[in-house]
């Protein structure tokens, strides 16, 4: 009962109590960015032999990071599975959520997270083998088909074959290397994800040329970080940062001369966003240089995808409806002024 | 202690420092207050959901469950499709929850019967395996099994493919009657012409469980009078199986072979690969602490109870059957209504490899797709709850019988 | 059944049984069928072991990555890729602890595990007992870090504690109390203020402090397990006592708590731990996962213990706590003196199962996303480099259990043999 007694009292000390009223106030106070990110996606979050965190996703996060308290490091990532991801955010364990999430009504309204903006344009696609000799979606009625539970992709799946009046086999899989496996070994016919994924799988196998991605591209899956619902100035900065990074790669900002660019330049625009003119990040409650330190931590919106997705990489992406919109892509960032 | 201050109070007069100091009334005055607090405490946790839920707009409401799922579940035993709600999804996953349970604790028995048994063997030899079996399977968690026997039966077993062609690297097994593939097991299927033949099956195996319950109560009548013993498994075992084909013969049975057609196997009995590896790995698993159980059962027997077998002349088979089992049954019961509850509960673990129970329903995909989260996992858990406790109720009783009266 | 006068004729001695000839007598006496069934059993054993070795011998420990893998074993099949393994061991038994600071989780380990060997021996001294609380004082210091003065400070107080335990023994319990309660406040306090007294040269003093988010792999598996048995240790009791009380409230709550906790999986629990705990605290109450879900397990594991105890309790006869009433003790002193000694020793190879179940239990926090070594797997194999990776790395996972669990289910099966001498 001594221990009973004794235990009481040191409990006490430790119960934990925060509050967030507002996220910039919070993370400026703790000094560190909470992101929750991906447990585990080629290309998107993933953790190399020392533990750090690479990624698109997790480039969002750095940027934001190097936003709001000048240091890209000053980064708390949060690993979260399908099902958490939500409440993370709305309990406020996270500060923004940076998972390759689809933007979707029901999900910006009814499960109280905001989108900033899309980060990356998806859309769900079909992964089989050659030699099945399959050419189009059409041609999948009796499939076995693998399958990402815990996200939009289920969903459409079901609608798209039920009203083409096909029927098929779901195999409901956790996670992305899980569902790999399970098609690898013919477990199943097809692979069904957004087309990022399945290109990135496709990628790593060891004769990517015995799979094709399907033409057709069964649904729209805007991915984009979201922050909690009711925290206006949180939700600007989180989305104008993302904007900054898009905008950069139009007005040819990168990570190396993002420094010296602002005092050489003639553009008004450039030096606005890089904080040399005018003082757009005191309106956030950010220092002038917001945009310029992310930037210049992470790269431009062209630099980041070039880095985990493009061409260059494993993955080997195009830009395609991620170009810039001059290019004929969708990333198109509003004015900075 | 002010109270003690007042001295000139008669002995027997109430006092409220009574209610603490006094053995009379200390029970219940601690009851009161532990209850008050308990209330205090439930009500300051539900006071405190309202309160968020609230904020995060989302009042606690179940009439999600009426609402239209939109997802598939691969392994139906109640009909249901995407259009269904959200309710029926999580009966779907509920019978497949059941299904696996009944399963993995059938098997999970057998084996570990045989195992337990093993263990006890004479021969150095098999206890030795047994016991590597054992300690194998006890002491890497179930979770971890559980993915590495998904793997192996993904990686090892041949694709629909492999059955293809000229010239196939597979092929059926039992006269083409079974396919053992990568997706599943195909088993043949059995529909009967007879409309009613569940009815008459179930009205069958009713009438002949009473037959042989009067006659072996009659046999019993007749050994006590003469002493000799009437051999009745055989003919009852024979009347069992000459009715059942009669029925059988007489319903019109289709059997529907498994046939490769398009992507994949059709018609017979799909075993989906994930319900035979969550089978059989809950099954291995709990196989390997029944085992145990049944040990320490049969060594807890009396070694005189065996002699004292052997001195009456019961043979072998005799003394297991009518001394030992019966008494290490005792023993062996109660914590293997445990094991059962922990196989069940453990089903759960199904999310793991795509199998679509409960968990992978209700508390996966709806609670995904609806964001309710309180809901979905309070009505998984009581779903849970009121399977646990049914079990552990009607084995609890069966216990209740087979637990022999001590004086 | 003949009936005769006459003796048993004598029979040759028996064999030896020892010794590889008087085994293979042995063997041979008992027939033919045993042989076979003994040749058939080692030779499964043997099968199963080549089939490891001969996937698991591979020269493939330098490999960077699974294509290197395959460009080294060229072609064949089935061996293992063990690059993976070499390049990521530490990431699955510490997860992103610094790896500078290795030492510091190792130590704690084999700190606490000579503690938890010293507490649950049989026979253990008073005296062992208490040093071995140090180490579990210890332990969350080595493994978080941080300035020292807050832990000095804590660790001089329960030190003081335990001094006091001794020489305080007055015959006002209230006093007693409230001196202790006194006395923690302040430690408590000057715990949390130390730090701004100090000079700043001397503030941050100490080991580099450490979140509980960089936890995982095994360290994530062994921190849950361990903080959830030994919390859920006097939680157990207590429920235990509570159920086999005489106060029916206590009873019922006990008693419902315990059924409710064993009859759900441990699964929804985390659920709730990951989803659900901070909609039932306070609006704004935030604290982070990992003691989220040591709550969750802690409140698992302590219905299966406080079942443990309960029998355990049953097990003590009838005559000591009617000997104890007869003394004149009250029920806390006969539960505290007499009941509870003898029912915790009995109890103490029950716990150590329950306590490999939780250990082995802590694999489903992957399913919650947190990185234990099944998580890790699966964000290990979300880099490009080993994408594929199947085997190696739940092997790894499965041995190192394997290892840990088998040691404490012997150390168990000894104690059991030793109580069962002492109970004779």
């Amino acid at each position: 009962m001594k221990f009973l007694r004794n235990g009481a009292a040191i409990a006490l000390a430790f119960a934990p109590v925060s509050g967030f009223a507002d996220t910039l106030e919070d993370v400026q106070a703790r000094g560190q960015l909470l992101c929750g990110v991906n447990t585990g996606l080629s290309g998107f979050s993933f953790t190399d032999a020392d533990g750090n965190w690479t990624g698109f996703d997790v480039d969002m996060c750095r940027a934001v990071a190097a936003a709001v308290l000048g240091d890209a490091d000053a980064v708390e990532y949060i690993p979260l599975t399908g099902k958490t991801r939500f409440t993370a955010l709305s309990s406020g364990e996270i500060d923004f959520l940076s998972r390759n999430t689809t933007w979707t009504y029901s999900r910006d309204s009814d499960l109280a997270a905001n989108f900033v903006g899309t980060s990356y344009y998806d859309g769900q696609g079909f992964l089989t083998r050659a030699e099945l000799g399959v050419s189009s979606v059409m041609d999948l009625d009796g499939a076995t088909i693998c399958i990402k539970t815990g996200t939009t992709t289920e969903l459409t799946l079901s609608e798209f074959f039920r009203s083409n009046g096909m029927t098929y086999e779901p195999v409901p899989i956790e996670s992305d290397s899980e569902a790999q496996q399970q098609y690898n070994a013919k477990s199943c016919d097809v692979f069904t994800a957004d087309a990022s994924a399945l290109a990135a799988n496709r990628a790593s196998f060891a004769d990517p040329d015995a799979h094709v991605i399907l033409p057709e591209i069964i649904s729209k899956e805007p991915l984009g970080p979201a922050v909690r619902h009711g925290d206006d100035r949180w939700h600007d900065i989180v989305g104008w940062t993302l904007n900054a990074l898009i905008a950069a790669e139009e007005l040819g900002i990168t990570s190396e001369n993002a420094r010296t660019l602002g005092d050489t330049t003639n553009s008004p625009e450039i030096k606005r966003l890089l904080g040399v003119d005018g003082d757009l990040g005191a309106m956030n409650g950010l220092s002038a240089t917001w945009a310029q330190d992310a930037i210049a931590a992470v790269g431009n919106y062209g630099e980041i995808f070039d880095r985990h997705l493009g061409t260059d990489t494993v993955i080997g992406l195009e830009r395609g409806l991620n170009a810039q919109w001059f290019n004929g892509g969708l990333q198109y960032a509003p004015p900075f002024r | 202690m002010t109270m003690n201050s007042t001295p000139t109070e008669s002995p027997d007069a109430f006092r409220v420092s009574q209610l603490l100091s006094d053995t009379r009334y200390r029970a219940k005055t601690l009851q009161t207050i532990a209850g008050v607090l308990i209330m205090l405490f439930l009500g300051w946790l539900a006071a405190n959901t309202l309160s968020n839920l609230n904020t995060l707009g989302k009042p606690l409401s179940f009439s999600f469950l009426g609402d239209k799922a939109g997802y598939d579940i691969n392994q139906r035993l109640i009909p249901y499709t995407a259009e269904d709600t959200h309710l029926r999804a999580a009966l779907t996953g509920l019978m497949n929850t059941l299904v696996v349970a009944v399963l993995g604790c059938l098997t999970a028995t057998i084996l570990g019967l045989f195992i337990g048994i093993a263990r006890l063997s004479p021969n150095a030899g098999l206890a030795r395996l047994a016991r590597v079996y054992v300690e194998i399977f006890r002491n890497v968690p179930l979770l971890l099994w559980l993915l590495l026997i998904f793997a192996l039966l993904t990686e090892t077993l041949p694709a629909p493919d492999a059955f293809r062609g000229e010239d196939p690297s597979a092929t059926l097994i039992f006269s083409d009657s079974v396919a053992v593939t990568n997706r599943g097991v195909f088993v043949p299927s059995i529909s009967f012409n007879q409309p009613r033949f569940g009815w008459l099956l179930l009205g069958l195996i009713a009438g002949l469980s009473v037959l042989a319950g009067l006659l072996r109560s009659a046999a019993k009548r007749h050994q006590s009078k003469t002493g000799r013993p009437v051999a009745l498994g055989l003919p009852i075992l024979a009347t069992w199986a000459l009715s059942l084909m009669a029925l059988v013969y007489w319903a019109g049975p289709t059997v529907s072979y498994p046939e490769l057609r398009g992507f994949n196997f059709r018609d017979g009995i799909h075993l989906r690969t994930s319900l035979v590896a969550l089978w059989l790995a809950l099954a291995l698993y709990t196989a390997a602490f029944i085992a145990e159980i049944v040990r320490a059962g049969i060594t807890a027997v009396n070694k005189g109870q065996k002699e004292a077998a052997a001195a009456l002349g019961l043979r072998g088979g005799q003394t297991m059957r009518l001394v030992v089992l019966p008494q290490a049954l005792r023993v062996i019961i109660p914590p293997l209504i445990s094991n059962y509850l922990n196989l069940t509960k453990n089903s759960s673990l199904a999310i793991a490899v795509g199998y679509m129970d409960l968990t992978g329903t209700l508390m996966g995909i709806t609670l995904n797709q609806t964001g309710r989260e309180l809901e979905t996992v309070l009505l998984g858990m009581s779903f849970y709850l009121a399977v646990s406790i049914s079990i552990s109720l009607v084995l609890n009783w069966y216990n209740a019988r087979v637990q022999l009266r001590e004086r | 059944m003949s009936q005769s006068n006459d003796l048993i004729p004598p029979r040759p001695a028996p064999q030896s049984a020892n010794g590889i000839l008087g085994r293979i007598q042995a063997l041979a006496a008992q027939g033919p069928s045993h042989l076979i069934l003994s040749v058939i059993s080692y030779a499964a054993m043997a099968a199963m072991i080549w089939l490891i070795l001969r996937w698991a011998i591979s020269p493939t420990w330098t490999a960077g990555s699974l294509a290197e893998c395959r460009e080294i074993l060229q072609g064949q099949h089935g061996k293992a890729c063990w690059g993976v393994i070499n390049e990521r061991w530490s990431q699955l038994l510490i997860g992103f602890y610094p790896k500078a600071e290795f030492w510091r989780p190792a130590l704690a380990f084999v700190l606490l595990g000579l503690a938890i060997f010293a507490m649950l021996r049989v026979n253990a001294r008073a005296m062992e007992r208490k040093l071995a609380v140090i180490p579990f004082v210890l332990t969350p210091y080595l493994l978080w870090g941080g300035p020292i003065w807050s832990w000095v400070v804590l660790f001089g107080a329960a030190c003081l504690l335990l001094v006091m335990n001794k020489l305080l023994r007055s015959t006002n319990a209230k006093a007693d109390f409230a001196i202790r309660i006194a006395f923690i406040g302040a430690a408590v306090w000057l715990a949390m203020n130390i730090s701004d007294a100090l000079p700043p040269s001397l503030k941050d003093l100490g080991l580099e402090p450490v979140k509980s988010r960089e936890f995982g792999g095994f360290l994530l598996s062994f921190l849950i397990g361990l903080s959830a048995i030994l919390f859920s240790l006097p939680m157990g009791v207590a429920l235990a006592l509570g159920r086999t009380s005489k106060l029916p409230l206590l009873r019922v709550v006990s008693t419902g708590f315990i059924e409710f906790i064993r009859g759900v999986p441990l699964i929804t629990l985390l659920f709730i731990a990951s989803t659900l705990l901070n909609i039932f605290l306070p609006p704004g109450t935030n604290f982070d996962i990992i003691v989220r879900v040591i709550i969750m397990v802690t409140l698992f594991a302590s219905a299966y213990i406080a079942e443990i105890v309960r029998g355990a309790l049953a097990a003590v006869p009838k005559g000591q706590t009617e000997g104890a009433a007869s003394l004149g003790l009250n029920y806390w002193q006969t539960q505290r003196l007499i009941i509870l000694p003898q029912a915790l020793k009995i109890s103490i190879p029950g716990i150590v199962s329950t306590f490999i179940a939780v250990f082995k239990d802590t694999t489903l926090v992957s399913i919650i996303g947190l990185l234990d070594p099944l998580g890790l797997a699966n964000n290990i194999r979300a880099d490009s480099a080993w994408t594929g990776i199947v085997w190696e790395i739940y092997g790894f996972a499965a041995l190192i259990f394997f290892i840990f669990c088998f040691a404490m289910s012997q150390y168990s099966m000894w104690l059991e043999r030793q109580l069962q001498t002492g109970h004779r």
